[in-house]
């Protein structure tokens, strides 16, 4: 069934088609109408879960950490300062090994108070254990919620997975989006089969106390294996889903016109949905430039994005958040694979931070910049910052 | 592609009229985008929504800053707004207002200009109240007279569907404005 849906509708929708047990949520703008439609749906009868109202995001992540651990699918969503409460619970739920799946509306991190996009929220998680898929349509938030499901329950994964979308961009955007079959959506993702569950009759303990000299390390060391094992399990789930419900998603990187590019425009989320307008706009001019539009930040393309710089003459890497450590953190990430790998330029554009509207105009001035790195063959400054107030340069 | 821009105030119902007009599009087939500018929308203030429709799958994120089309649901807005902002030179707009397109084009200095009394079609429907009417429906019916993108029936099937209440008078309000709507010339 195809409908008009905004970015938040489909986020629902991907959540009542795999069938959770238990919602538990607390609303925060531009999450909230996720939240309110799963109620209306839960209302109305049309889905079959128990909705739990709390008094905190704090509270939504706990109770989907104990309502997981008794052997059922859970849901819930979030943004910004409501996911930055959550910091303390996502580790626990990454660290008990529940595959919770969670939407993350990127928001900016206030002060000066802002509710547009920016993905430091989701950028600052990057260490809480938690698989993190980005999208750039609300069809990719939607079919990114059925494949996190499938990824996550795998019984050598076990992590729990952040599917995040850009606020208002995505969000609050209306388009056109095919609603899968239940009935299709239910052989898919098959029935949850909890690899361990609280049970009466087989009390267990979890989460106790280890010894220095007990397995936490052991512990952690198998997270590190599944977020490795996780790479494989994606590509075999992506494929088949493409291959079920006709899609054409590439599992980590989405290139468009990397091949032969000079410069290549590594980037996530929406950004990378304009730019590749943009290329087509500037390969009329005979300007050789591609777009990298990274989807799996956790676990990391590193793979991937080393196959790409090889053919490239250097890569720019653009940032919608800053980290304040050596440049943004998708540049410092991608330097990091790279090296060793590939002796090009990188080069950092930190831009559209705080739902700062990134146009083709600007995104046609960073590949003009990328591109003049290239023929320089060295970077003139790391982390540029792009459309300041008052520069000229960019606007 | 085709690029929508609506002016109007909160509680007029422009972010809805351009997700409705998006449904219509939708249901010709077309891709389609709407979006409100994304503000915090407070009753009365001035509102400024999108809509884009294309032929081929949307990649565009970002806001409308060279519309096709401009449709202004309250005409007091002009003079508080620059509801040109940006106009493609042959793009066309639309104002709910008794005043005919001559009297318009002098007010905006734009020449391709059509009006519509919106208000007193959606009145005599009883969409709104009398001091308050909502008149995103009628604009529509306008929209699809001055355009020519969609069918006017499409129209009133997207409002039908759309509409949380009284869908028939929604539809009739449209096409009360379709037939009205005053293009200029002779």
């Amino acid at each position: 069934m195809k409908a008009i849906l905004t970015g938040n509708e489909a986020a629902a929708w991907g959540a009542r088609l795999s069938r959770p047990k238990v919602i538990a949520a607390y609303p925060i703008t531009p999450q909230t109408s996720i939240i309110e439609t799963i109620a209306a749906f839960i209302a109305n009868g049309e889905m079959d879960a128990r909705y739990i109202r709390v008094e905190s995001e704090h509270s939504a992540m706990a109770a989907c950490i104990a309502a997981q651990n008794t052997g059922v699918r859970t849901y819930t969503a979030t943004s910004a300062h409501g996911l930055a409460l959550m910091h303390e619970v996502l580790m626990w739920a990454s660290g008990a090994r529940l595959p919770i799946v969670m939407s993350v509306v990127n928001r900016a991190m206030a002060p000066p108070w802002s509710v547009w996009t920016d993905q430091l929220d989701t950028m600052a998680e990057r260490d809480s254990g938690w698989i993190q898929v980005y999208t750039q349509n609300n069809q990719e938030v939607l079919d990114s919620i059925i494949m996190s499901y499938k990824i996550a329950e795998k019984h050598n994964i076990l992590l729990p997975t952040m599917v995040i979308e850009d606020a208002f961009i995505l969000s609050h955007t209306s388009e056109g989006v095919d609603i899968p079959e239940q009935k299709k959506v239910d052989d898919f993702l098959g029935e949850y089969e909890p690899a361990f569950k609280l049970d009466p009759d087989e009390p267990a303990g979890f989460g106790s106390l280890i010894m220095p000299e007990g397995p936490y390390m052991e512990f952690r060391y198998k997270m590190a294996l599944a977020m490795e094992d996780a790479r494989s399990e994606i590509r075999k789930v992506v494929e088949e889903y493409n291959q079920v419900f006709g899609r054409e998603y590439a599992p980590f990187v989405e290139e468009y016109k990397t091949e032969d590019a000079d410069a290549v425009m590594v980037v996530i989320g929406t950004i990378g949905s304009t730019a590749k307008d943009v290329v087509d706009r500037m390969r009329e001019k005979g300007k050789k430039v591609g777009v990298a539009r990274v989807r799996y930040f956790r676990p990391f393309p590193a793979e991937e994005l080393r196959k790409i710089a090889k053919g490239a003459k250097m890569i720019g890497v653009v940032d919608r958040s800053y980290s304040f450590g050596p440049g943004a953190d998708l540049f410092a990430e991608t330097k990091s694979v790279l090296y060793g790998h590939a002796d090009i330029p990188v080069k950092n554009y930190v831009m559209g931070l705080g739902g700062r509207d990134i146009t083709p105009r600007i995104i046609e001035k960073v590949f003009d910049d990328m591109l003049s790195v290239a023929k320089d063959g060295v970077v003139d400054k790391e982390v540029e910052w792009v459309g300041l107030q008052g520069d000229e340069r960019w606007s | 592609m085709y690029e929508i821009r609506f002016h109007g105030r909160g509680g007029q119902g422009s972010v809805v009229a351009s997700k409705i007009l998006a449904k219509a599009f939708f249901m010709e087939g077309k891709y389609v985008s709407a979006f409100p500018y994304y503000g915090v929308e407070r009753r009365g203030a001035p509102v400024t929504a999108f809509t884009r429709m294309d032929v081929k799958p949307i990649r565009a994120k970002y806001q409308i800053y060279e519309p096709d089309y401009v449709i202004v649901l309250d005409p007091s807005l002009i003079s508080a707004v620059d509801v040109l902002k940006g106009m493609k030179e042959n793009g066309y707009v639309l104002v709910n207002t008794v005043k005919s397109p001559e009297e318009m084009q002098d007010e905006l200095k734009f020449k391709n200009v059509a009006t519509v009394d919106a208000t007193t079609i959606a009145i005599k429907h009883h969409l709104g109240s009398q001091t308050a009417p909502i008149v995103n429906t009628a604009i529509l019916g306008a929209f699809a007279r001055v355009s020519g993108l969609v069918k006017i029936e499409t129209v009133m099937d997207a409002i039908r569907e759309s509409a949380p209440a009284k869908q028939e008078e929604n539809a009739q309000a449209a096409k009360d404005a379709y037939e009205s709507v005053n293009m200029g010339g002779d």
